[in-house]
């Protein structure tokens, strides 16, 4: 609430704005811009990231970067935020987190980078998050929907979530599954870990005596013949997958082989259509012509995909890539990363125009909650809780792209209701680039 | 019932494919012997060399025959210019050459190909056969892949057993100086036999791809268990190497089936597999002879 | 000098270290077999001598580590447990010739151990923690020599590797003792007042954590080369290179080949298992993809690429795994390359640099040395023979 008293004043400001000089009140009204905090200089502010660029884990993931570097390099076309240049260091750690805390070092130490924002995976960020806590070293936007990113703002001060929360998936998953398919005998299909695990634990919140069979497979192993065969031994008549997209594909080719044609229901990250839908259509070239095995196959969404062709998010981000990416099409992945992009810049644009570390994480506790952008719902920021969006729709692949069965859905954690969401989607604003407030305290 | 059939079958096919890796082991350790860690890449590269030209509209034959072609040059010069300088020293040096190998071909894959996955096409069925009402995980191109994989492995036992080439590429692994003053040239069988390895194990990347999706790490696994499969077999022995495939594949496709959250014990019990057959014949099951030496 | 080994040299060791005993252990091993015949030190004298080393390595370290950087003291504190568990390998490769392509395995479970015992309410201090996960990995190896003392070559190489894939397999399974795929985290044992006021009066520095991770690791590297030097050097280390090189007569002599090999395994194990430990403390976590074959594979990479027998070349050869990477992705960073393509880069320059240094330097950077340095020492010989031959 006090962000609102304190943000008046600076909207006057701000509305100025609007021309060739894009968001993050380049307007600030003659105040000079300071090397306010480490990674912060006159004319740019530094920011570093992990991604898997090599090894089994860079297929997909390593082109988030490019969508992120992409989304930067068009923002500073447009001057930056209040005039200073992003600059975005990534590094490779190969999916190992022995790497991440090596490269880590290397970004906070050496490159003196400003924040961390969208470091990729579950067990490589848990090697340095105590390490950039206590270093004080803002840690954005974990690229995974682990509860470990935002439950305990206490421990974890500086860590933000960003995608929703395995859990929550589970949970609208679940709860869609009881009012529409009440008699379905459900099967899951679940990655061996804490992604299986949380989307198990929601999804049980609403249908635990329907399911039937729970088998997990463990990344790396390329054979999921067994799992599938015992989910349709079973009797399992509609599977959710809590699985990566390379298994969502496996799964698809074992399910073939065997002829066992459930319902799928697969989760956001092992869903992307395009991705596979590309990967199983591409074997009708060779004889087999089983185009679009996915379709039919539900699955959630918290950002528009690359298939929404009229959505005026894609089609910004559709330009920014083709004016600032580089080779390649504009892919899910590279959306992720330019809509990360976009809610760094607004953090970034509210923690205002000499900005520090604290003040940033101050600034996106107070006022992170109230950003719109391409992320369909919400963020859950607050001094409480660090959690990112909450909120989900449903979608049934159609071909190569998707159409919306359930409108988006919000909850939290734990036991919290699911509620409707009835807000209006967010336009983007002029250059896809926003137009944020500075927080003042 | 169906259940124990459809995890039979799975890993029957499985198996097939560890065999497969296998069999390039064993020739190349029989004809040189130095265990090639970078066989999965080298695979992996001319893999995709035939994915490029499928993707540039050849049909899938042309690009099998380009890839075991260009797998036959890649081995030869292998061996010509970097196995050579090492042959002879340490095995420990032969080790390490194999696996900057591994790497730096991995690496160039990715470099030059991209690190997305890319589907790759069979030129047969991936639907199971129905057999009385009820699909079964056998599919058209899982018998594509056991019928090659044996008649390469029958072509390898006819080579080693009734040709004089095979008995000189032997002759050459075993004792290069007996060789050489039987009138063998060792130099063109040491050759001959990495290009000839390099043939069967472009093979088997391609039958490992085909019908399902590939990206530049894709043989990683393969390399542990195909390498795991040769040794239990004993690596001198390609019927060793199909058999050894087969106890695998059979039997980490029953653990993964049958024990409670069995995907996650694939990998442990491998290696309980391994060490069982090694404590019981220290050579693998198909090992000839007693005579061990390092 | 000689306060060195008293309590303050705590704060000790890095990479100079290796400088010291490496050298000394370099130059006992490379006359390996034909070395027997001459007579050596006496022992105390080489414990003496060692001991020497051992401080002037411990004041080197302290100076290399108070004139970098945060970041070069992170990137050495990596240094420190590569060439722990290189050392170890290097008595069981490259003294007694037996392969292991499955020491991340064993480093796996020391660094469990440690992140097990650090999760306790009240925990043990920090070197008993060590040492418990020593004795863990100690046993594992044991069992694990066993099994392999009858295996050879190809044989061996392939149960190391499955050991590699199959261990890690486990945490995954016992999820509930060992956190699964996303591993144990590990909250790192803060630094002691003590170490505030050594650091303030040696340097003036601010006393990091990461600083003293790098310490914590230096010393234990400096413990384990300091034993394995000696090791090296005694009774024991003859009779290793016995078994490797004169398998037959060793055996004639009354050796127990097999005994001898699981001794080998058992040593390097607790090599491993300490390096697993000092591991978990500097990396904050143990999860099963930190123990991928790779961690395996670039152990041996270091041994062989450094000089195979000699500890000198193990700790170069873990400098190599530790600074070529970053110092490819700069490179490529710098001749315009885009930070993907950069990243790519640096495996492809690794595996050419392993392919080229052994065609090139089949004897590792320490042997090639060696080699070049004996080479030329023996035509001054020559040449001063020819001369007073002239005279």
């Amino acid at each position: 609430m006090t962000a609102f008293a304190a943000a008046t004043v600076a909207s006057t400001l701000a509305a100025c704005g609007g021309g060739d000089e894009g968001g993050g009140g380049t307007a600030a009204e003659g105040g000079e811009n300071e090397a306010s905090d480490i990674g912060v200089t006159e004319d740019t502010i530094t920011l570093g990231a992990h991604y898997p660029l090599t090894g089994v884990a860079a297929p997909g993931y390593s082109e988030i970067p490019t969508g992120v570097q992409a989304y930067f390099d068009c923002l500073n076309q447009e001057g930056g935020v209040y005039g200073r240049d992003v600059e975005f260091v990534y590094k490779d750690d190969a999916y190992n987190p022995t790497q991440t805390s090596q490269v880590t070092n290397e970004l906070v130490l050496e490159d003196e980078i400003f924040a961390m924002m969208g470091g990729l995976g579950t067990p490589t960020h848990s090697a340095v998050v105590d390490f950039l806590n206590a270093e004080g070293v803002p840690d954005l936007f974990v690229a995974s929907g682990s509860l470990t990113w935002g439950d305990d703002p206490e421990t974890y001060p500086y860590t933000f979530g960003w995608q929703t929360d395995y859990m929550s998936e589970g949970k609208i998953i679940g709860e869609y599954i009881a009012e529409n398919f009440p008699e379905a005998k459900v099967g899951l299909f679940l990655q061996d870990d804490d992604f299986g695990e949380d989307g198990e634990a929601g999804i049980r919140q609403y249908i635990d005596d329907q399911i039937v069979a729970a088998e997990r497979y463990t990344p790396g192993n390329t054979s999921v013949g067994p799992q599938i065969a015992a989910l349709q031994a079973a009797g399992a008549d509609f599977v959710v997958g809590f699985n990566v997209p390379s298994y969502t594909a496996l799964s698809q080719l074992t399910a073939l082989q065997l002829g066992y044609q459930p319902q799928w229901f697969y989760s956001n990250v092992g869903s992307d259509p395009t991705l596979v839908g590309g990967l199983l259509n591409r074997f009708s070239e060779g004889k087999v012509a089983d185009a679009a095995l996915l379709d039919g196959a539900l699955t959630t969404g918290y950002l528009p995909t690359v298939d929404q062709t009229d959505n005026p998010w894609i089609q910004e981000f559709q330009r920014i890539w083709d004016e600032c990416g580089g080779e390649g099409e504009l892919t899910n992945y590279r959306v992720y990363g330019m809509a990360q992009a976009y809610t760094t810049t607004q953090a970034l644009q509210a923690a205002g125009q000499n900005p520090t570390r604290d003040g940033l994480v101050e600034a996106i506790e107070a006022v992170g909650s109230e950003w719109e952008g391409p992320v369909f719902a919400p963020f859950r920021y607050s001094e409480d809780s660090h959690m990112g969006t909450s909120g989900m729709s449903i979608e049934r692949i159609v071909g190569n792209g998707s159409e919306v069965v359930q409108d988006v859905r919000v909850t939290d954690i734990g036991d919290a209701p699911i509620e409707e969401f009835d807000k209006e989607p967010a336009t983007p604003p002029a250059n896809a680039i926003p137009d944020e407030e500075p927080y003042e305290g | 019932m169906d259940y124990f059939v459809n995890v039979t079958l799975t890993g029957l096919t499985q198996g097939m494919i560890y065999s497969a890796f296998a069999l390039a082991l064993v020739l190349i350790w029989r004809s040189t012997r130095i265990v090639n860690f970078a066989q999965g890449s080298m695979a992996a590269a001319t893999t995709f060399i035939a994915l490029a030209l499928i993707q540039a509209g050849q049909s899938y034959w042309v690009a099998l025959v380009v890839a075991l072609a260009s797998g036959f040059v890649l081995g030869a010069i292998v061996e010509r210019v970097i196995i050579r300088p090492v042959e002879g020293g340490p095995e420990l040096n032969a080790v390490i050459v194999t696996l900057g190998l591994f790497v730096a071909i991995q690496a160039g894959i990715a470099i030059v190909f991209g690190s997305s996955f890319q589907s790759f096409p069979t030129p047969f069925g991936v639907r199971g056969f129905e057999v009385g009402g009820t699909t079964i995980p056998l599919t058209p191109t899982s018998l594509y892949v056991i019928g090659s994989v044996l008649l390469v492995m029958a072509l390898l036992v006819a080579l080693f057993r009734f040709t004089r080439i095979g008995l000189a590429m032997r002759a050459s692994a075993f004792s290069q100086e007996v060789a050489r003053l039987l009138g063998v040239k060792v130099g063109g069988m040491l050759t001959l036999g990495w290009g000839l390895a390099a043939v069967v194990g472009s093979l088997s990347g391609l039958l490992i791809a085909g019908g399902t999706f590939v990206w530049p790490a894709y043989m990683d696994a393969l390399i542990v268990f195909g390498f795991v499969a040769a040794i239990i077999g004993g690596l001198d022995s390609p019927v060793g190497a199909i058999v050894g495939g087969l106890i695998l594949g059979l039997a980490l496709s029953y653990v993964s089936g049958y024990a409670p959250r069995g995907s996650a014990l694939v990998n442990i019990s491998a290696l309980v597999i391994l060490i069982v057959v090694l404590l019981v014949r220290p050579g693998g099951l198909f090992s000839s002879t007693t005579a061990r030496r390092a | 000098m000689s306060d060195l080994h008293s309590p303050a040299s705590t704060g000790t060791a890095g990479k100079a270290t290796d400088e010291a005993p490496v050298l000394a252990t370099a130059g006992a091993d490379a006359p390996s077999a034909p070395a027997e015949t001459r007579r050596s030190f006496l022992p105390q004298s080489t414990l003496l001598r060692h001991l020497l080393v051992l401080a002037a390595s411990a004041v080197l370290a302290v100076a290399l580590l108070e004139l970098s950087s945060p970041y070069q003291n992170s990137q050495l504190a990596t240094l420190t447990y590569y060439a722990i568990a290189a050392g170890g390998l290097t008595v069981l490769t490259g003294m007694n010739g037996q392969i292991s392509l499955g020491h991340g395995a064993l480093m796996a479970a020391g660094a469990y151990t440690t992140a097990l015992f650090l999760d306790a309410e009240e925990p043990l201090p920090l070197p008993l923690i060590l040492v418990v996960a020593v004795v863990v990995a100690t046993a594992i190896g044991a069992l694990v020599g066993v099994a392999a003392a009858r295996l050879h070559g190809p044989y061996l190489a392939g149960a190391t590797l499955a050991l590699a894939v199959g261990l890690p397999g486990l945490a995954i399974y016992f999820h509930d003792i060992f956190g699964g795929e996303q591993g144990l985290r590990v909250r790192a044992p803060r630094a002691p007042e003590a170490f505030g006021s050594f650091i303030e009066a040696v340097s003036g520095n601010s006393a990091s954590n990461t600083k003293w991770l790098a310490y914590v690791g230096t010393i234990c590297l400096l413990i384990t080369y300091f034993f394995l030097a000696n090791l090296v050097r005694s009774r024991i280390g003859r009779t290793w290179r016995a078994v490797r090189d004169q398998e037959v007569a060793a055996e004639l002599a009354g050796i127990n080949l097999g005994a001898w090999r699981v001794l080998a395994f058992v040593v390097s194990a607790a090599a491993a298992g300490l390096a697993g430990g000092v591991l978990a403390i500097v990396v904050r976590l143990a999860a099963p993809s930190g123990f991928t074959l790779v961690l395996s594979l670039a152990l041996l990479t270091a041994i062989v690429i450094g000089g195979l027998g000699s500890l000198l070349g193990a700790l170069l050869g873990s400098a190599l795994l530790v600074f070529l990477p970053p110092f490819v992705t700069d490179l490529g960073g710098d001749l315009g390359l885009d930070q993907t393509e950069a990243a790519q880069l640096a495996p492809f320059v690794y595996g050419v640099v392993l392919i080229v240094a052994m065609i090139f330097a089949p004897a590792g950077f320490v042997g090639t040395i060696r080699l070049r340095w004996m080479t030329a020492k023996a035509k001054r010989a020559s040449a001063r023979a020819a001369g007073a031959n002239g005279g």
